[in-house]
């Protein structure tokens, strides 16, 4: 080979190199603002809430450390966030399984071939598009005590007939499962119904010549084959639950009293009212950990699954 | 699937004709228990307080009066400020717009290099991005605000952007990250060797067929900011705050003569564009539903 | 029309190395095809050539030129993929001309250049319908036609024909190869279907877990397989592999066969290059395909290579011209094609004649020939 077609090669290679390196940068460079955000608005800021809840911070945070002495004020000495954690308890518990059993039963009943489907399943579903603030406003009016169900009971002829949950210091946490279960079941639904699409019908074709009924055929078979369906659900409304935050403020303010506190509301009392940000700061701390210890083994199964599918 | 459910319900012996009476029954019971409230709110939104008092919550309108939609859009009361919900509708609005459209297009762009770029680490970048669907916003809130704060953009409707822009990027990703990778990478492949690059890709191939994800994504972002409560009452100021914050001190001030009728044409307002999207692109509405409950 | 050379290829994923040092040479205008089970590496090391991947150590040369830094664009190869890989937004003309486009080819070319290629492929009629709207064997067409646009030195196909019916398959087939002959470029042809590779190539590199394990022409490889996984993996129904002992008879030296009965029969084997004393009472393996052992063949007469055996028929396959009969020696399966006609029934004892001309032996222990025939067979592990 000629001296000229080598140097010729050799151009081309450096020029090559060097648009080979830029292709392999391009794409990181790209996404190092997103990266810069993650690691700053999500992980920073994560690490800087978990410091102040470190600190002794009140109206204005301080920075320096004073051990453990908030999540101990947190866990021992202050009532309000044990009701805070006792009505996220009665909330989430009573929520997902209503939720779970309003949206499968509604799931398997759509899915017997109904005539107007779509237009069951449009109306199952619109609370989703709504506000948790649209939602708790209308049903603040449908629930007041004097104006509200309790009325048209009465005026039904019931004149006995109370409902005065929302002001009631013991009921009031159920009126806020009842706004959001009447907002969430519809998503539960759409959830169980893709799980039931996706299930194979030659499946239940076995089953019938196998002779079984059609409760039993659900009971036996399609129900258990949901199985990631529901842990699904479970999930997402337990997320949901954590974070429950609006529907507590509009419906009651966390009252009467501080009745109906939920850890969200009780975090933004005590962070943004009554100015105690290293209080505050610990107790979304303690949320965190909660929603993390929920999410990080459902993501990490979630993940693993669909790596090995491709 | 067809075949499913006609193997199931496709004898008519009266068992059958019984079960499925049952079925509708309860289907109809359902619906009517999620319409009732939305019935409820329209009909005490075009009745007169009088009416409200001495009706009854389902009953209708003895006559149909605007007058709570007129007064809650232009001068009803939320706290010390009087002038209805107009301003704060708006104020939602400038805050939705640049808000969705920033974030869904980094969004595609992120999604396009976790699906088709990969690196080292890229996938493990991935999951910790992923982490921020999940994570409590409490969390965030009290070094969101300092920082906010600090750069200028506290009790503004641009901090109120810069926030749900951050915060809806794990969403949008995800979206797009999930939708890209259904797209087989031979394409990307054959258009190396086409001799386009990185961007050229994206331009020419990945864009063009991704208008349903971008629907998907749009309509998400949209809902989720349009209905966001905490970020609004957190992070806005007295004439920065979103609908939903305005709503909110609607229904819970406690001064005056409480004027159910005037709320519930505020709530019907603050839920009108949502509710719209929805019965608009229901299908995509749900996808992304789905996607972004399900996977985020 | 370019030479390509691959020389000590190896790469990497993770700590998995797939391709364990890769050596071919492809010569101008050949159809080399890479056959191989999933896994083997074979698609990989199409995609190196490509420059879809990088390489981490070893050299590609297309001529003369190093190509391990050049970009696949400036490779000048064109790629013909498993799933096509047609742009889905895109209707067949802009997927033919994207590549030209990009490449700053003048308008008036490219309308040249896809006027030709859809009639040499008979896609003129599809030019403006979108990859949705096209049958499989037209989108293969259409994926064909992208490359053919390009005019590219070296052509590399991906499992081209794998999304394809049995039938459409055997077409596509045909075209691909009349193609080659008139254009007459380098191909580079990945498949895992060995059918497909015997009828289609010039040479075939039968590839395993990341090793070539045979490099050579169809024909070759058929007869002179260099060791087992070869001979197991060229040929339907694939070549019957029977334990045995060597041993001396006379003045001969064979194998024993039993047959379930408990008979032994005395095969005697050529010994060219047998290196007896080592082998002699040792296990080896006797390979033959199941055409050699037939109710009889037309060369019967006067070759001392073919001897009688009788078995008991286990199970009988008709495929039409032939009937599979399989039977039991030495404990395993053994199929044997014979003439319908000359067929017992299952269960009934049948006399077989085995071409022992064509046996192969194999060490059970490496798997490789202990013999070979011919030397022109190169088995480079």
């Amino acid at each position: 080979m000629d001296k000229s077609v080598n140097e010729n090669t050799k151009s081309t290679l450096l020029k090559t190199g060097f648009f080979n390196r830029l292709e392999t940068l391009l794409p990181k460079a790209v996404l190092f603002p997103t990266f810069a955000i993650a690691a700053i608005f999500i992980y920073g800021f994560i690490g800087w809430t978990t410091w102040i809840s470190f600190t002794d911070s009140r109206l204005l945070p301080k920075y320096e450390l004073a051990g453990f002495i908030q999540y101990i004020t947190l866990f021992t000495k202050e009532p309000r966030w044990w009701v805070a954690v006792g009505n996220l308890f009665i909330f989430s518990i009573l929520f997902i399984s209503i939720c779970i059993v309003i949206g499968l039963l509604l799931a398997i009943f759509l899915d017997q071939r109904i005539r107007g489907e779509s237009f069951f399943r449009t109306i199952y579903l619109y609370p989703m598009a709504l506000s948790f603030i649209v939602t708790g406003a209308a049903w603040r009016w449908i629930l007041n005590p004097n104006l509200g169900l309790e009325r048209l009971v009465q005026q039904l002829g019931f004149s006995e007939f109370t409902f005065r949950w929302l002001v009631d210091s013991h009921m009031a946490i159920y009126t806020i499962v009842i706004a959001a279960v009447w907002q969430s079941s519809g998503f539960v639904l759409a959830l169980f119904l893709a799980g039931l699409r996706g299930i194979d019908p030659a499946i239940i074709k076995a089953a019938q010549v196998d002779g079984a009924s059609l409760p039993r055929i659900y009971w036996r078979i399609i129900i258990p084959s949901l199985r990631p369906v529901f842990l699904s659900a479970v999930i997402i409304l337990m997320h949901i639950s954590i974070k429950s935050f609006d529907l507590v403020m509009v419906l009651t303010r966390g009252g009467p009293g501080y009745s109906t506190d939920m850890p969200a509301t009780f975090m933004y009392a005590f962070s943004f009212n009554r100015g105690r940000l290293g209080f505050g700061a610990a107790s979304a701390v303690i949320m965190f950990l909660a929603v993390m210890a929920i999410i990080i083994p459902y993501l990490y199964s979630e993940l693993r699954g669909t790596r090995n599918e491709r | 699937m067809r075949d499913k459910t006609a193997a199931l319900a496709g004898t008519s012996d009266p068992a059958t004709l019984i079960g499925r009476i049952i079925v509708y029954f309860v289907l109809i019971v359902a619906a009517v228990f999620f319409l009732i409230p939305f019935f409820v709110m329209i009909m005490t939104s075009i009745k007169s307080m009088n009416d409200i008092r001495t009706g009854y919550l389902i009953s209708l309108p003895r006559e149909i009066t605007i007058e709570a939609w007129v007064k809650a859009w232009d001068s009803a009361c939320t706290g010390i400020n009087c002038e209805g919900m107009k301003n704060y509708f708006w104020n939602s609005v400038r805050m939705v717009i640049p808000s969705v459209i920033i974030s869904t297009l980094i969004g595609a762009v992120n999604g396009y290099i976790f699906s088709k770029w990969r690196f080292k680490g890229s996938e493990t970048f991935f999951s910790f991005l992923l982490l921020g669907c999940f994570i409590p916003f409490q969390v965030i809130l009290l070094p969101m605000s300092q920082t906010l704060g600090l750069i200028g953009l506290g009790q503004s409707i641009y901090g109120l952007i810069f926030v749900h822009i951050v915060y809806g990027l794990p969403f949008t990703t995800l979206f797009f990250r999930n939708y890209y990778v259904t797209i087989p990478d031979e394409i990307i492949k054959a258009a190396k060797i086409d001799g386009a690059g990185f961007f050229r890709i994206f331009r020419k191939v990945i864009l063009p067929v991704s208008l349903p994800i971008f629907v998907v994504a749009i309509i998400w972002q949209t809902t989720q900011i349009w209905n966001d409560f905490l970020f609004g009452v957190a992070f806005s100021g007295s004439d920065s705050q979103p609908i939903t914050v305005a709503l909110n001190n609607l229904v819970n001030t406690s001064t005056g003569v409480k004027e159910y009728n005037v709320d519930m044409a505020a709530a019907i307002i603050a839920g009108l564009p949502t509710l719209f999207v929805y019965i608009v692109a229901g299908k995509y509405f749900l996808r992304g539903l789905v996607a972004g409950a399900v996977k985020g | 029309m370019a030479s390509l050379t691959v020389s000590n290829i190896r790469k990497k994923f993770g700590n998995q190395e797939v391709l364990k040092g890769v050596s071919l040479s492809v010569k101008s205008g050949e159809f080399l095809v890479l056959v191989g089970p999933s896994g083997c590496g074979k698609s990989t090391l199409l995609n190196l050539i490509a420059g879809l991947e990088t390489i981490n150590s070893g050299e590609i040369r297309i001529d003369d030129q190093v190509v391990n830094d050049i970009r696949p664009k400036d490779r000048d190869i064109a790629m013909v993929f498993q799933s096509y890989a047609l742009y889905p937004s895109m209707n067949v003309r802009k997927n033919l001309s994207f590549g030209l486009e990009t490449r700053g080819v003048p308008k008036a070319q490219i309308e040249e250049t896809i006027r030709h290629v859809a009639q040499i492929l008979q896609i003129s009629e599809l030019l403006n319908r979108k990859p949705s709207q096209l049958s499989g064997g037209q989108r293969q067409r259409v994926a064909m036609g992208r490359a053919l646009a390009r005019d590219p030195a070296i052509f590399l196909f991906d499992e081209p024909l794998s999304n394809l019916d049995a039938k459409l398959r055997v077409e596509m087939r045909t075209e691909i190869k009349e193609l080659h002959q008139r254009i007459k470029t380098t191909i580079v042809y990945v498949t895992h279907d060995q059918i497909e590779a015997m009828t289609l190539a010039d040479r075939i590199a039968v590839m395993k877990d990341g090793f070539i394990h045979q490099f050579d022409t169809p024909q070759q490889l058929y007869d002179n397989p260099a060791n087992l996984f070869v001979a197991g993996f060229i040929g339907s129904p694939a070549m019957n592999f029977i334990p045995c002992r060597l041993v001396n008879q006379g003045n001969q030296t064979g194998v024993m066969l039993e047959n379930k009965a408990g008979r032994s029969f005395f095969m005697p084997v050529e010994q060219h290059d047998l290196d007896v004393k080592k082998w002699l009472d040792q296990e080896v393996i006797l390979g033959i395909r199941p055409e050699r052992i037939a109710s009889g063949f037309y060369e019967q007469e006067g070759n001392p290579m073919i001897h009688e055996i009788e078995c008991i028929v286990e199970v009988l396959e008709p495929t039409g011209p032939d009937t599979l009969v399989f039977v039991i020696i030495n404990d395993s399966k053994v199929t044997c094609r014979v003439s319908p006609h000359a067929v017992k029934a299952p269960g009934e004892s049948m006399k077989l004649m085995i071409d022992m001309s064509k046996a192969l032996l194999f060490d059970p222990g490496t798997g490789q020939r202990i013999e070979n025939q011919t030397a022109g067979s190169t088995g480079c592990t």
